[in-house]
């Protein structure tokens, strides 16, 4: 295979960090440090040899099984293909996508300024333009859709909020506490704690007299929300998005999600304790409220964007859809499977499963049962409330 | 060395690397780095640990992690009966003077009191050892953070004593099945490796390196078996430890063609196939067709 011929002349350091950059724009997670021990190992290996320089910038560079199976593409993309980039690569497309039409959306409804200013940052690749228009293109489909931009305030009433809010409260604390495995001093519990009894005991010369404890401990798990708020699920949104604010009102280790066609974190939204504020930042972000649904596409997503900082095996991720979607059904599952690895536990919760007779056929929802620790009704703020017992027990 | 050295020396020890991971483990070796090696189970991820103990020569120390797994079972822990026995000793001693008190706290808190857990021991070695953290997937995220400091740095810290500086950086392999994701933090301090289930002639050169005495004919069966088997839709697929089990057992049984004997062969499966739903799901037939295409 041809080595490129670049352009501009580089020194290879330059050229290094530039590759770098050209893998981080292919959601390959590598930067400054990689790249400096790139640099170190090219000098263990025959840097004239392409094929142990691709070996040895793979060690180093990828660091999952999917930048590991990508690298080599990515690889002869930059450093054996004439000096052009791809513009046809596809993994990433989507992705890209979306955070298009995300900062779309942020930029074009001038979001508040606590909402991260739209710092989403555009992929600096060269199909730019590409992503840039595609994302027009479904923003432009969702408003034609929903001509008149729904408002927020219709979907909380007081007195539905505060049943909400206190069901969500309950909820919460089932499931809030996981037992530790690890041990912790404590005031009781059932094994000692040799080095603290050791330290006392030096004092009494050698006797213990006072035995110290360890036991497990709770510890607390993080709840994330992930709101359906498309036309299907219209009808429960205002009980569900009361229920959301409830449990991200509760405390700081909770976050919240709502989706239709692309996904949108609504946290600082929901804590805002300026009522009406909240629910205008709600309502700008609800564009395109009950349009089509992208499960599949909003789940990776958050995948993508957010799951590793916030799953983790604390992580009891709740999702409230009616399992409807317009995207591929098998991207749900995949998503899920992905989500799954990460440890965390899966609620999914139907509004339909309350109603008699159904059966989870839609394809989506079938493609995310094997998936799911918990798939419960939630139809009414009663069936919410029904589900308590069984998440304690998660 | 470069890295095809290693690659031979590795074989040479009966264990066929392939060239990503004799890249891998070469730069790994070289920058001092510890290697983060990932695939299914029995693909030959702990065995390149006991190889390079092997190739230099060095002590493999091994940590299995757990859930649970906390800092007194893997760094240090302190011996607490010793410590209560020479309490006792001393203040008999020298009389119930206090001032003595801080003397023996400082003496019952020094290194002879000491139990050393894998990690710490890992760094107090003269000769740099094997360090094998395995199964690093199993143990929770607070115990990912205890690594870092040592796998960074390759020092521990003890309140009572301080810190203890590696006098020798261990090689250090880890190995995960995926069952749960790492975190970030400790991806990048490694080097990583996705170690795959072999194809067909790397398959076959394990095979004839670990177990010579099957002959040739039937090694290529062997292998041809497996490799479809992998294909199937199985809940647990084989590894190369299996295969090899599966190849001693036929030696075993005195099988020279597995497409002569089924019974044999349906029984000899036990050790390819280890559930219930994959036993089920490969009846006798399905067995002997494979078989009969590998032979």
């Amino acid at each position: 295979m041809a080595v490129t011929r670049f352009l501009t002349r580089a020194g290879i350091a330059e050229r290094m960090s530039d590759f770098t950059r050209h893998l981080r724009a292919h959601g390959v997670r590598a930067g400054m440090p990689e790249t400096e021990t790139s640099l170190g190992a090219l000098q263990l290996v025959d840097a004239g040899d392409p094929n142990d320089v691709r070996l040895a910038l793979k060690a180093i560079c990828a660091s999952d099984v999917e930048s590991f199976a990508r690298f080599d593409e990515l690889f002869a993309a930059y450093w054996l293909n004439a000096g052009k980039q791809r513009h046809d690569h596809t993994p990433t497309q989507s992705r890209s996508d979306q955070k298009n039409s995300l900062t779309n959306l942020s930029q074009k409804f001038s979001a508040p300024p606590a909402d991260g200013s739209g710092s989403i940052d555009t992929p600096d690749n060269d199909n730019d333009g590409e992503a840039e228009s595609s994302g027009e293109g479904k923003l432009i489909a969702t408003q034609v859709t929903n001509r008149n931009a729904t408002d927020m305030r219709e979907f909380i009433l007081p007195e539905d909020e505060a049943r909400a809010a206190e069901t969500a409260r309950r909820i919460a604390t089932a499931i809030r506490y996981r037992r530790s495995r690890r041990r912790k001093t404590a005031r009781q519990g059932d094994g000692l704690d040799m080095r603290r009894i050791m330290r006392k005991s030096v004092a009494t010369g050698g006797e213990p007299l006072h035995l110290l404890r360890r036991r497990r401990p709770d510890r607390p798990v993080h709840l994330v929300s992930i709101l359906d708020v498309s036309g299907s699920m219209q009808l429960y949104a205002r009980v569900f998005l009361s229920f959301v604010k409830g449990l991200v009102g509760n405390d700081q280790r909770t976050d919240a999600f709502l989706f239709h066609t692309s996904l949108m974190c609504v946290s600082d939204a929901l804590r805002d304790n300026d009522t009406l504020r909240a629910v205008n930042r709600l309502s700008m972000m609800a564009r395109g409220f009950g349009g089509g649904t992208k499960i599949g596409a909003s789940l990776r997503t958050f995948n993508n964007q957010y799951a590793s900082r916030m799953t983790g095996r604390k992580t009891v991720v709740i999702i409230m859809s009616d399992g409807y979607d317009t995207g591929e059904a098998h991207e749900v599952g995949d998503a899920l499977a992905r989500l799954k690895r990460r440890g965390c536990k899966i609620i999914w919760l139907n509004p339909l499963l309350g109603w008699k007779d159904y059966a989870p056929v839609a394809a989506s929802m079938a493609a995310a049962l094997p998936h799911v620790d918990c798939f419960a009704p939630c139809n009414t703020l009663a069936s919410l409330a029904a589900i308590e017992g069984e998440l304690e027990r998660l | 060395m470069n890295w095809q050295n290693l690659q031979t020396k590795l074989a040479g020890k009966g264990y066929i690397a392939s060239s990503e991971l004799a890249m891998a483990t070469h730069i790994a070796l070289e920058l001092e780095r510890p290697i983060l090696l990932e695939g299914d189970a029995g693909v030959g991820k702990t065995q390149i640990a006991k190889t390079l103990a092997d190739i230099h020569n060095t002590e493999l120390i091994r940590l299995q992690c757990y859930e649970g797994l906390d800092a007194s079972a893997a760094i240090y822990e302190w011996n607490y009966q010793r410590q209560l026995l020479s309490i006792r000793a001393m203040a008999e001693r020298t009389g119930d003077s206090g001032n003595a008190i801080d003397d023996i706290e400082t003496r019952i808190f020094s290194a002879d009191y000491l139990m050393e857990r894998p990690l710490l021991r890992a760094i107090q070695q003269k000769k740099p050892p094997v360090l094998l953290i395995d199964e690093i997937d199993r143990a929770d995220e607070e115990f990912e953070a205890y690594l870092l400091e040592i796998l960074s740095d390759f020092q521990v810290t003890i309140p009572e004593m301080g810190t203890i500086t590696a006098k020798s950086k261990p090689i250090v392999v880890l190995t995960s099945n995926g069952t749960r994701d790492l975190s970030d933090a400790l991806r990048r301090r490694c080097i990583y490796n996705f170690v795959p289930y072999p194809d067909r002639t790397t398959e076959l050169a394990i095979l004839r390196a670990r177990c010579p005495a099957v002959e040739p004919a039937l090694a290529a069966q062997i292998v041809s078996f497996v490799q479809s088997l992998r294909k199937e839709d199985l809940e647990k697929k084989p590894g190369i430890a299996e295969t090899l089990d599966w190849a001693a057992a036929l030696g075993g049984l005195g099988v020279n063609d597995i497409t002569v004997d089924p019974v044999a062969l349906k029984s000899s499966l036990v050790c390819l196939l280890k559930t219930e739903a994959d036993q089920a799901a490969i009846p006798s037939e399905v067995a002997q067709r494979l078989a009969g295409r590998a032979g």
